[in-house]
């Protein structure tokens, strides 16, 4: 028969290979960066696993690893504003190598190079962003979260969500813009 | 747990009535978007699927570091030895010196000493000189008195 432990570690297991793959896609989205995306998720997974006795279900397991994974980023780009003496290595991705990634589907070589473009203009667009902003932003229309769980997840008021998204893609809209 | 501040977020909860609402976008916005998050999905399982190699820590040989080691610790210790060798040095001319400066006083004393007592035979032996030969009988006599 197995342990209270055993089973908390089974459970914390499964949450693990439920949303890795979400929390490391929102930490490169974030940061553009695959190696720092992945240091910040094992850093926000070795985070729940210390809290996982204290995580009361108030909120999904999703909600809360999210959090946890946006103040590791906060926290990520606070410490490197302070060590600004320090030769800090940056390895983030262009926004055009960025674009590169679109899957082909059946279009025609002229619209994917049209696809790519404006891909690489939102990603312009999204590094434009407020850190909140982006947040926001990313959340909505890459997880695709709706309005009160980003409100849950931020802790903004789901009316300032309402008003960092439409920021955001009033920015998008005009850095499109010049290409519509 | 709040990911940001209730009193930025006050700030922007006043300002949400004088903007639209996000979900009004036109189609080709839309595209644009769904293009977007694909290739963030793409881009991420091709990511997560990618092995990751680490740098392997670059490792001196034993030897120089026990070199270094020994190195800086001669230097320390050579450092220390020198210092304490200068210092003592130092106490010890101090010492001969103020011995020197004993030694020479006390000569120059004896030497004072000497020269008065040379002075007081001369000045005897001048007023010896001096007493008249008539008196010469009193002065036998007071040496005389004087020896008893």
């Amino acid at each position: 028969m197995a342990t209270a432990e055993e089973l908390a570690a089974q459970e914390f297991s499964a949450v693990v290979a439920t949303h890795r793959a979400q929390i490391f896609r929102f930490l490169l989205a974030s940061t553009r960066d695959p190696d720092l995306a992945e240091t910040l998720t094992q850093d926000c997974f070795l985070k729940a696993h210390r809290n996982w006795s204290s995580f009361r279900g108030e909120s999904s397991a999703m909600t809360w690893l999210m959090r946890i994974a946006i103040n590791l980023q906060k926290d990520h780009w606070r410490n490197r504003r302070m060590q600004f003496w320090r030769q800090t290595r940056n390895n983030a991705v262009d926004a055009d190598e960025a674009s590169d990634w679109l899957p082909s589907g059946e279009s025609s070589a002229e619209q994917r190079l049209l696809a790519k473009e404006r891909v690489e203009q939102v990603w312009q667009a999204v590094e434009g962003l407020s850190e909140r902003q982006r947040t926001v932003f990313l959340l909505r229309h890459v997880e695709e979260m709706e309005l009160g769980a980003i409100a849950q997840t931020t802790g903004l008021s789901e009316g300032t969500v309402k008003a960092h998204l439409s920021r955001a893609l009033a920015r998008v809209r005009t850095q499109l813009g010049g290409k519509r | 747990m709040s990911s940001y501040r209730e009193s930025d977020e006050a700030q922007e909860g006043r300002r949400e009535k004088d903007v639209p609402v996000p979900e009004e976008m036109d189609a080709e916005l839309e595209i644009v978007l769904k293009d977007f998050r694909s290739s963030l999905h793409a881009w991420s399982e091709a990511e997560a699927s990618r092995p990751r190699t680490t740098a392997a820590a670059v490792r001196r040989p034993r030897w120089r570091l026990a070199a270094g080691w020994a190195l800086g610790c001669a230097l320390v210790v050579g450092g220390v030895s020198g210092a304490l060798y200068e210092r003592n040095r130092e106490a010890n001319l101090a010492a001969i010196q103020h011995q020197r400066e004993v030694e020479q006083q006390k000569q120059l004393a004896a030497e004072k000493a000497r020269q008065a007592e040379e002075e007081l035979a001369k000045v005897d032996k001048e007023v010896s000189r001096d007493v008249p030969a008539a008196m010469e009988p009193l002065a036998q006599l007071m040496s005389e008195d004087e020896s008893q």
